[in-house]
């Protein structure tokens, strides 16, 4: 078995070169009402939807160092990270679909979360105009896309979370969460008699795999999950998305829950379902999962499923303002 | 790997079967969720020249248009097939399509018409979306750009090289029910475990 080179992404001084914000730009965090995101959002746009993250590259690595040489699965993952140097090198979407666009903001006190929303929406029609977002966003009903990426009947979209934190700096990350990852998600109410899944972690274990394994290739395999236990049924999805938004490769803080994801990584990956579910030993590039408050009387395991192509990012301004993304 | 290049005759479709990987050169037409019930409700005529000996595409891409008027396409792989399942064997019967590009596989109706008309699906990468595009080398028209919107309309282009697996072939084979039964069964021993 020969091992493929690691791809070598553009080398960040390109990247800075090419970059929408002005060099040496940076925010006065002490005067609120100046702060002004677009261009900074705009930047981490374009940056999510263009350039693969180092954990997924790793993983995507890994594991096509883990199939046999010349099979269908290694063909494919090799197609992938040719992507991914490709899409760099182009500033072009990684996918066509850069999928629903969700933010989580998190700011110190006596910031205008109007004004930030604002921002964030004007970066979005910016980079849809520039076509590094698809227009995504189309009535329900009807399917009538507006082309910009805004909820034609209120903000919805591009989604929001903000949340006010004890810290100097501010942090937006960023998620590109793909239409067809997202139809593979579920929602299992434990106990489940069809499963034989009880209340404790055997029985999530059930869930995973049993999604996993409806989803087959559908959302894009190797796909990462995003396992929340326990919530309701509207925060616990939440939170199944927002745990994606830890790199691979980290620990889980809860060591039982860092076995049980490793377990789970083990179980996924025998399924057999590969790359795109063309058969393979990569069906998973990650097992993420948490556990969350619950009402005594309801159990929800929520699975988020994210495509390999992974695209997140996140802007940080420091205390003094100054941008970094990561 | 196989090259394959359109006009494709039936012998050539005849001859593919699942699991082989090939590398498609020629005409394609880009269809989706709209232009399929538009091509089984109105069948229109102008469609059938640019159809004949093709192979139909299952993407919505994001394209950019120059200065100059003309087009190119900045991401494009495949979206999941299995939408058009209603409308794909109708399809391919009325204009005698060689071949349909997608992601995810479709159902046994269109499997018994690749059979009927001598067609395979191809399957792309999913979210290969810069690479796809990088081998379409010349977008040659566009159809219903303002009635559907742009991932939605018919955009004819010319590919080189364009990197497919055959996951359904013209023989009643599909890697997907292969794929599934295995895994489903591993799944369930799987849950048996303590």
């Amino acid at each position: 078995m020969t091992s493929c080179p690691m791809p070598t992404l553009t080398p960040m001084a390109t990247v800075e070169a090419k970059s929408v914000l002005p060099k040496d730009w940076f925010a006065d965090l002490g005067q609120p009402e100046t702060l002004d995101l677009t261009l900074a959002v705009t930047e981490l746009i374009r940056r999510a939807t263009s350039r693969m993250p180092q954990d997924i590259i790793e993983a995507l690595v890994a594991s096509r160092n883990g199939e046999a040489e010349g099979s269908r699965a290694a063909n494919t993952l090799d197609t992938m990270l040719e992507n991914i140097t490709l899409a760099d090198d182009h500033v072009a979407p990684l996918c066509q679909d850069t999928g629903t666009v969700i933010f989580w903001v998190r700011h110190p006190f006596g910031f205008s979360q109007l004004r930030i929303k604002e921002q964030i929406r004007s970066a979005v029609r910016e980079c849809t105009s520039r076509s590094w977002l698809r227009p995504n966003c189309v009535e329900a009903l009807s399917g009538k896309n507006p082309g910009n990426n805004m909820d034609p009947f209120g903000e919805g979209h591009p989604v929001i979370h903000f949340e006010e934190w004890a810290q100097p700096g501010i942090a937006v990350a960023v998620m590109l969460k793909g239409g067809g990852c997202e139809n593979v998600g579920a929602q299992y109410r434990l106990p489940d008699a069809a499963l034989g899944a009880g209340r404790d972690l055997g029985g999530v274990r059930k869930c995973v795999i049993d999604a996993v394994a409806k989803a087959q290739g559908q959302g894009c395999s190797p796909g990462i999950l995003g396992v929340a236990i326990g919530g309701d049924r509207v925060t616990g999805y939440e939170k199944s998305k927002e745990v994606i938004l830890r790199k691979l490769g980290t620990a889980n803080p809860d060591p039982k829950l860092d076995a049980f994801e490793r377990r789970l990584m083990e179980d996924v990956n025998s399924l057999g379902i590969g790359p795109m579910g063309y058969g393979g030993h990569t069906t998973a590039l990650g097992v993420l999962v948490t556990e969350m408050f619950r009402h005594p009387a309801s159990f929800f395991v929520s699975i988020s499923y994210m495509c390999w192509s992974s695209r997140r990012m996140e802007l940080r301004l420091d205390a003094g303002g100054r941008p970094s993304f990561r | 790997m196989k090259r394959i290049t359109t006009p494709i005759s039936e012998a050539v479709i005849r001859d593919l079967k699942v699991g082989d990987e090939v590398l498609l050169t020629g005409r394609v037409v880009l269809s989706r969720d709209i232009g399929h019930k538009y091509m089984v409700e109105h069948k229109p005529e102008w469609l059938k020249p640019l159809l004949a000996e093709a192979v139909i595409y299952h993407c919505g891409p994001v394209v950019a248009q120059h200065p100059d008027g003309h087009w190119s396409f900045v991401a494009a792989g495949p979206t999941t097939s299995i939408r058009e399942e209603p409308y794909q064997a109708d399809v391919l019967e009325t204009y005698n399509v060689r071949g349909v590009i997608g992601k995810g596989g479709m159902g046994r109706k269109t499997s018994d018409a690749l059979g009927k008309v001598g067609a395979c699906y191809f399957h792309a990468t999913g979210g290969a979306g810069a690479l796809l595009a990088e081998r379409v080398k010349r977008v040659v028209d566009v159809k219903m750009l303002e009635e559907f919107g742009s991932p939605e309309a018919f955009w004819i282009i010319e590919v080189e090289d364009f990197p497919l697996v055959v996951t359904m072939d013209s023989h009643g084979g599909s890697l997907h029910e292969e794929v599934a039964s295995a895994s489903q069964d591993r799944a369930k021993a799987l849950m048996a475990q303590k």
